[in-house]
């Protein structure tokens, strides 16, 4: 197939700002309908891609490829059965936020939607480069729409969350670049299909799996660099949050899968004990953290560091099923966590608080919502028949197959988990309504009700039936992980002999 | 010998233009605007002058004149930012008084001085380029005669130059001494790491180069001199002297001093890290503008030496692509100083800059493109320039200078953004003045369109300059 779809994919977006950017009109209906207009029509593209692509084969697929920096670097594109679900949950989470912010942004809309659009190009980018400098570009570009959507649209404290977001996640990634053009010296390319054959001597590895670790466990967040997704996320506008808690979250856990274990596999096996204490630290602590906050973006925002913590872990286990796990727990949460900021969204933008303390008794004013607020509710909290399920229950199956102190103290994050959401639903939903202006604000309205409504369908409906993603990257992970096993023995036998 | 002319061509054509663009400043009344108009016009003209010439690799007048595609390149870069920066101050220029028809002239005899600079291959012409230049750019930042500040930076730069150009010519003298020559080519041949007394020289030259282009811990000057001098001035200080002086320290390293590359490379590496975390951490504190942008330009140059050091002819390629870069970004970020303007005066101050977001739009955009460009942001062009140059600096295995270099760009990324931040995140003050003037609105989107679409095809500048370092 010679069209151009992926760099269709991505750059469309960007179309769509442009036109934004250009057009005279001070209307912000005309920024609304553009900005809704490209992102469907994105997303129509993604679904279209998904429904073509060849679930039987580990190749990577719609491979572009162009001269761009002469003699050193091409632009390669491609997509194989992981990265294709991140761009389909891109493209599906940007319609979301440019719905939402027709009710929660009341200032410069026209220049929100470009920062959005901006961003999803970015983010597209990411999931489809199969090329080091290439994704690098992609990867960092994304921070300045970021960092303007919080610093612009956020909070209170919204400069000093910008600016620990911008300078965090800059700070792990310049360490990747170095360990980039090391790589690019080394093996004498940066396109990740050579390295994959060229592998990597293993005296590097060591250093350039660190320093892509300390991009990725900023990014991710792990403990202890996870400080910055809480402020981030409270002074985030709600857009921002979603595609913060959705999307960008997400690219540090598929930078894993397609960088350092396939091209690190010995240097990933030695610092499996490092990633397993920092991702049993993460879900037990961040979990305890997230049951004494008194702000619900903050306690939602903790159990995202929980849930990533069982991504990495199911990630090292290199097992079918945690990898599996993980990847289903990355699309899950990227669902469900959007959804929960959504809610939270909702609330703030009708009374302008974001303290549990103000609610209480929501369901006797506000059923609709308070229907969908407990689905996502169950669904954070892992219950089976949503999604929130089924990745954490394989990530602990692959868990328990390597490693049995680890897999139980992760068990134990799962019990917590279901304490502080299900102690979330209590203090907002139900109890006595104290603050009577509660009793004056109205329920869902329309955008709102249908987009919360889509999420909860989509929700349930993988819960239920998770076989189209398991479907989709079989085939990739199980060629991801022999791939694994053959490097790792070949080392052995090198040290051997 | 027509020949020999015929390579000079560009020189004498901007030197006789020099002398009768004096004569008509001195003989028409009120001759500014004339005068401007034609110094314009004679930038432009010896650019397509040096465009059009035969590309000849050839030296002349006893080897001690060179034209090659390095200098070429280096002379088009020269005038290009010059025609650029003189046609956006225009209206600063006339708005503050310094309308004198002297300060078209004095920046063309600098360029001239600088041209002999670029192209000089032995150390009387380098002296006298380098002096030409220098006199020129005192009398420039005192030109200003009437205000204070603009006379104490000339005071200033002269003093503190002076003392380096002796420094300078103390080393020249010496090299003199114990090669016996002043070619450079000899001088690398008579040159070896036993030759002490040589070696000896090859520092004071770098002090005295390292002074000119404001690198740690020669750049106590730069930002009292930026500071004072008329921001006019100043956006000619930040780009063309250095890109000059830079041209000149790499000729030095890669022709003369080639054969002691291991006594000089750790003072480089040296002077480097010094100027990228003084540039950084020292910018953070600051409140004026023009002192942040100096500030800035020592941790920019940091870099580009950080590229010199590697020593190697990919590094000096890659460190000659970071200085293009950077004036491009410095010639953006005056044209939007330029547009600093409040009640009908002109402000330096970083807070004035508050919430200009909602009011000018278009000048806090551009801006904010800039300073993501020089914060070294992807994928606008400040990124790829910092790329090229720790390709070159990993390729040569030194990990520290690249780790510090990186590091350093995160903590001067905080005071780019914190400029960011007082633009979009704080609340209206007071709006600028609409400033509807061509030339500056035209030189921004000029700037601002090469450095978001540099990606796209970011090898532009590579190709021109691996036929000119050939590596």
């Amino acid at each position: 197939m010679n069209f151009p779809i992926l760099s269709c994919i991505i750059f469309l977006p960007l179309l769509g700002a442009t036109f934004i950017f250009f057009s005279r009109s001070r209307n912000n209906k005309s920024a609304i309908y553009t900005s809704l207009f490209t992102s469907f029509a994105n997303l129509f593209l993604s679904i279209f891609l998904w429904y073509q692509f060849d679930k039987n084969t580990s190749e990577f697929q719609f491979i572009e490829e162009s001269n761009w920096i002469s003699g050193l670097i091409k632009f390669k594109l491609g997509v194989d059965g992981i990265s294709i679900l991140f761009i389909v949950l891109t493209a599906f989470i940007t319609p979301i936020c440019v719905i939402s912010c027709v009710n929660s942004i009341k200032k410069r809309v026209k220049e929100f939607l470009i920062a959005i659009l901006i961003l999803e190009t970015f983010m597209i980018g990411v999931f489809c480069s199969l090329d080091l400098v290439i994704f690098y570009l992609f990867f960092e570009a994304g921070l300045i729409p970021m960092f303007l959507i919080i610093g612009i649209w956020g909070g209170p404290k919204r400069v000093y969350s910008a600016f620990k977001f911008f300078l965090f996640t800059l700070l792990g990634s310049v360490l990747m670049l170095v360990a980039i053009i090391a790589i690019y010296w080394i093996t004498g390319t940066t396109d990740v299909l050579q390295i994959y054959e060229i592998k990597i001597a293993e005296k590097y590895q060591y250093l350039l799996w660190l320093a892509f670790f300390s991009s990725f466990a900023v990014k991710m967040p792990m403990w202890p660099v996870h400080t910055w997704l809480p402020d981030a996320h409270v002074e985030a506008p709600t857009a921002g949050s979603v595609i913060l808690a959705a999307i960008l979250l997400k690219m540090a856990g598929y930078g894993f899968l397609r960088f350092s274990i396939p091209m690190f596999p010995v240097a990933s096996e030695y610092f499996v004990p490092l990633v397993y204490t920092l991702s049993v630290i993460a879900i037990i602590y961040t979990s305890l953290v997230a049951l004494m906050q008194d702000d619900m973006k903050k306690l939602i925002a903790y159990s995202s560091v929980a849930h990533m913590g069982f991504v990495t872990l199911g990630i090292f286990t290199f097992t079918k099923q945690g990898i599996d796990g993980s990847i289903f727990q990355m699309i899950s949460h990227g669902l469900i966590s959007a959804a929960l900021f959504l809610c939270v969204g909702v609330l703030y933008d009708r009374i302008q608080s974001r303290m549990i303390s103000t609610y209480g008794g929501v369901v006797n004013y506000l059923p609709k919502y308070s229907f969908i607020f407990i689905i996502f509710v169950l669904g954070g909290l892992g219950l089976p028949g949503t999604s929130g399920f089924l990745g954490e229950f394989l990530v602990l199956i692959g868990a328990f197959q390597k490693n049995y102190l680890v897999a139980i103290l992760a068990s134990v994050g799962v019990v917590l988990g279901a304490a502080y959401m299900l102690w979330l639903a209590k203090r907002v939903i139900f109890g006595e309504t104290n603050n009577n202006e509660i009793k004056k604000i109205k329920d869902l309205n329309f955008s709102e009700s249908s987009i919360l409504f889509f999420l909860a369908f989509t929700t349930v409906f993988f819960g239920f039936y998770p076989q189209p993603i398991f479907e989709t990257i079989n085939v990739s992970v199980n060629n991801l992980i022999s791939n694994y096993q053959t490097d790792l023995t070949m080392s052995l036998i090198n040290i051997n002999d | 010998m027509i020949n020999t002319l015929n390579i000079l061509l560009p020189e004498i054509f901007l030197s006789l233009s020099i002398f009768s663009i004096l004569m008509i400043g001195v003989f028409l009344k009120k001759s500014y605007n004339i005068v401007s108009k034609l110094s314009l016009g004679t930038l432009i003209f010896t650019a397509l002058i040096i465009i059009y010439s035969d590309h000849l690799d050839e030296k002349i007048f006893n080897d001690s004149f060179i034209n090659d595609p390095f200098s070429n390149f280096i002379k088009i870069l020269l005038l290009i930012s010059s025609i650029f920066i003189l046609n956006s101050s225009q209206l600063f220029i006339k708005e503050n008084k310094i309308n004198k028809f002297e300060y078209p002239i004095i920046i063309l005899i600098a360029i001239l001085g600088m041209f002999f600079m670029v192209s000089s291959n032995d150390l009387i012409l380098f002296y006298l380029g380098l002096e030409l230049q220098s006199l020129s750019l005192y009398i420039l930042a005192s030109i200003d005669r009437d205000d204070v500040r603009s006379s104490e930076s000339g005071i200033k730069y002269f003093i503190l130059s002076a003392l380096s150009s002796g420094l300078l010519l103390y080393g020249c003298s010496l090299l003199y001494g114990f090669c016996g020559s002043t070619n450079f080519e000899i001088i690398a041949d008579k040159l070896n790491s036993e030759n002490t007394g040589a070696v000896f020289a090859m520092v004071f030259i770098l002090v005295g180069l390292a002074f000119k282009i404001s690198a740690v811990p020669f750049h106590m000057w730069t930002p009292d001199v930026y500071e004072g001098s008329p921001t006019s001035v100043t956006s000619f200080f930040s780009v063309v002297p250095k890109i000059a002086g830079l041209a000149v320290l790499i000729r030095f390293m890669q022709v003369t001093f080639q054969n002691i590359l291991i006594e000089w490379q750790m003072i480089l590496i040296f002077i480097s890290i010094a100027s990228m975390i003084l540039g950084a951490v020292a910018a953070i504190g600051q409140k004026n503008i023009k002192r942040l942008m100096a500030y800035s330009s020592i941790g920019h140059i940091g870099y580009a030496l950080a590229g010199v050091a590697t020593g190697t002819n990919y590094g000096y390629s890659s460190s000659i692509m970071y200085i293009t870069i950077y004036a491009i970004m410095n010639i953006g970020a005056f044209g939007c100083i330029f547009m600093m303007k409040k009640d009908g005066k002109y402000t330096e101050d970083i807070n004035s800059l508050s919430g200009i977001s909602q009011k000018n739009p278009l000048i806090a955009f551009s801006f904010l493109i800039i300073l993501f460009s020089l914060a070294g942001i992807p994928p606008l062009a400040g990124f790829f320039a910092k790329f090229y140059i720790f390709m070159a600096v990993i390729e040569n295995e030194m990990y520290i200078l690249a780790i510090i270099g990186l590091l350093t760009t995160v903590i001067s990324a905080f005071y780019y953004l914190r400029i960011i931040k007082t633009i979009y995140f704080d609340e209206l003050k007071m709006p600028f003045d609409q400033i509807k003037n061509l030339s500056i609105t035209s030189t921004i989107f000029i700037s601002c369109l090469i450095l978001s679409t540099f990606f796209i095809y970011p090898s532009f500048l590579n190709n021109i300059l691996s036929v000119i370092f050939t590596y």
